[in-house]
């Protein structure tokens, strides 16, 4: 997994509440037996026609964001099937972080396990960035994992909490199974322990 | 004297392998269920890293999301993709030697249906899968749920996931249901009451009169939403029909195994006095038959009510709201009853149990299908199959005009050739009517067995209850 530090880059505003993960990446392209080469088919329903014209005016066609590191969403994003295929296309795509009022519970985890911070900020400061992301190129925003802030065009700062577990997981770029690994001897205790107080399991 | 403790704090003390300061936990994973759609990913990386599944024995696997529900689909996948993803669960279930029910066995089915009924679901398990219907599970009083790719390599490989723990919440639903009210219909007005991130960060336990009244296979249905409230994991304390239920099921504990199991069981649940960072109160009575109007779960309207204005809401709900309406091609104001259907789907993780097609044949006994409308029946599990057969209701719903279908997830999320064509309207027994989730421009409506059968009767959303 690749660590996330700092990062400034363009962020695309994406005004919908309850973004769900079967709009990030719809079911067709679950087939894969691979992580990668999903970023294509981010949004595709929102994205392209059925004959696989881009739409338009959605952001992510749009000349400054498709560049985009960076999106700004509604509550609840990610809500919705526990595809990791979500993150997966989002990265694949260039996104390094996704800015919202809430997210759901697995998505936000997801997240972490590939590299991508989410950043859960209020209302108020997402619309504020969101605003600001709406400028195109001439805004960059500015994500400070380790100061824990967002940074706006006009040099606003607004701080976000992060679990403090996740957070040194992302900026050294950990694999979870093999901290977990180091706590086996624990384990295997755990499962002598159990086998006498439940051995029916 | 020790602190009151909830039902999720109790499974929750139990599985606790580790603790760090900062309060991460290693939490150890009783069973592992395994599909072939969130799962190759994460083989792949344990044979990258040359680490082997930790404990095979308590790893179940079973093709469900990609297989055809025709009754050719001996004959193969005819879609490669899906072809290639369901036979790299073969392997991957040979090579790691892990539990399988493939496409052939007659025990294969939607995974979280088979796990119940073969026994490997038992009260007071942590019980994950890369799905986020594993919800269901909490039924029995297993604190269950969904998890990523990431994580799911991390069970193989370790049994065990880093986890914080969550709040608790409780939803009480008091007094009893109304004739021709059921578990569908809690399960949506509690998502329509809470938002479909009321539950974000926490369990929830269901609780109360009308929770207790209800079957097993109710109780899944109303698990198995948890997830479209937000909540990871939804949680019922088990009682008699629990364990009635789990009894003599292939893999539940057997003669003094069985005992021991019962005795700690029997205090699986909330103690009095324990604390609830939430708590929402539901009067069953107060529940109405409802049917989905919108793009999100917690779009749920009484069937006897209209079609809601943008208006009516708050926020950002306005814009996504008129968002939905444009969707569905829904005019507000418009009566539930007066919107016609193209197609009716019953069956999934949420209603594809043996009561479910029992509700929906009852509807159906002497009645036909109407004219334009194709009806679908897909059995959540090649055994629910066949005691639907031996009960005579595939005749019933066959001389309706439905399909019967063979057991998988088929129309519910349509990995499979089960779809929807843009526009086409269908009323569901399935848990999501996200914007493509049955085929890209595809609507879905919501509801119950019951009323799905009725809708397919009149061929409009339809009132069960004039019909009974």
């Amino acid at each position: 997994m690749d660590r996330f530090t700092t990062l400034t880059g363009i962020a695309a505003p994406l005004p919908l509440v309850n973004v769900d993960t079967d709009m990030i990446i719809p079911k067709q392209f679950l087939k894969t037996i691979r992580r990668t080469g999903l970023g294509r088919n981010l949004f595709d329903e929102m994205r392209f026609t059925e004959d696989g014209r881009e739409i338009a005016d959605f952001v992510l066609n749009r000349p400054p964001y498709r560049k985009a590191e960076i999106l700004v969403a509604g509550e609840n994003f990610g809500c919705g099937s526990s595809r990791e295929h979500a993150p997966w296309a989002l990265l694949d795509f260039g996104i390094r972080c996704v800015i919202a009022p809430s997210f759901a519970d697995i998505f936000h985890s997801n997240c972490f396990k590939n590299g991508i911070l989410p950043v859960v900020l209020p209302q108020e400061a997402v619309d504020h960035l969101m605003e600001d992301a709406g400028r195109g190129a001439n805004a960059r925003l500015t994500v400070d994992l380790v100061a824990q802030t967002v940074t706006a065009s006009d040099g606003r700062v607004f701080a976000f909490e992060v679990d403090p577990f996740r957070k040194h997981c992302l900026l050294e770029g950990l694999d979870d199974i093999g901290l977990t690994m180091e706590k086996v001897a624990a384990i295997d205790a755990f499962e002598a322990r159990a086998a006498a107080a439940r051995p029916w399991l | 004297m020790t602190q009151p403790r909830t039902l999720y704090d109790k499974i929750w003390d139990d599985h606790v392998v580790d603790r760090q300061p900062d309060g991460t936990c290693l939490i150890y994973i009783d069973r592992h269920l395994v599909h072939e759609v969130t799962s190759p990913q994460a083989f792949e990386g344990l044979r990258l890293a040359g680490r082997p599944v930790r404990c095979p024995e308590k790893t179940i696997a079973v093709p469900d999301h990609n297989v055809p529900t025709t009754w050719d689909r001996e004959a193969g996948i005819a879609n490669e993709e899906s072809r290639i993803q369901v036979e790299t669960l073969d392997r991957n279930a040979r090579d790691f030697a892990i539990h399988y029910y493939p496409v052939s066995d007659i025990r294969q089915g939607i995974v979280h249906i088979i796990g119940p009924e073969q026994g490997w679901t038992l009260p007071g398990m942590t019980i994950v899968c890369g799905d986020s219907h594993t919800a269901t599970h909490g039924a029995f009083g297993a604190l269950a749920h969904g998890i990523g790719t990431s994580e799911v390599e991390h069970v193989l490989a370790t049994q065990t996931l880093i986890q914080s723990k969550s709040r608790n919440m409780r939803v009480e639903v008091t007094g009893s249901l109304g004739p021709g009210v059921t578990a569908k219909d809690i399960t949506l007005s509690v998502i329509a009451a809470t938002g479909t991130a009321g539950g974000t960060g926490h369990v929830i336990e269901y609780a109360g009169e009308a929770i207790r009244a209800l079957s097993m296979e109710g109780r899944m249905t109303v698990c198995n939403m948890a997830i479209e409230g937000g909540a990871r994991a939804g949680l019922i304390a088990p009682d008699d029909k629990t364990f009635d239920y789990v009894r003599g099921r292939p893999h539940a504990p057997k003669g003094a195994r069985w005992e021991a199991a019962m005795a700690y069981w029997k205090t699986l649940q909330s103690d009095p006095g324990a604390r609830f960072d939430k708590v929402v109160t539901l009067r069953a009575e107060a529940i109405a038959p409802v049917v989905t109007w919108g793009t999100s779960p917690e779009d749920a309207v009484a069937i006897t009510g209209v079609v809601p204005h943008p208006e009516e809401f708050h926020g950002g709900k306005v814009e996504a709201a008129r968002r939905s309406l444009d969707y569905m091609g829904l005019v507000p104001g418009t009566r539930m009853t007066d919107v016609a259907v193209d197609a009716v789907f019953i069956g999934s993780c949420t209603n594809g149990r043996i009561e479910d097609l029992r509700a929906a044949a009852a509807i159906l006994r002497g009645r036909r299908v109407a004219p334009g409308v194709r009806a679908m029946v897909v059995p959540g599990s090649g055994l629910v199959r066949l005691q639907a057969e031996e009960e005579g209701l595939d005749a019933v719903f066959r001389g309706a005009g439905f399909e019967w279908r063979l057991a998988g997830c088929s129309m519910c999320l349509g990995m499979n050739p089960d779809q929807l064509a843009p526009g086409e309207r269908c009323a569901a027994t399935s848990n999501r009517n996200f914007e493509g989730r049955m085929g890209r421009g595809g609507r879905t409506h919501l509801m119950s067995p019951a009323r799905a059968a009725a809708a397919a009767v009149t061929g409009r959303l339809a009132d069960v209850r004039s019909l009974a």
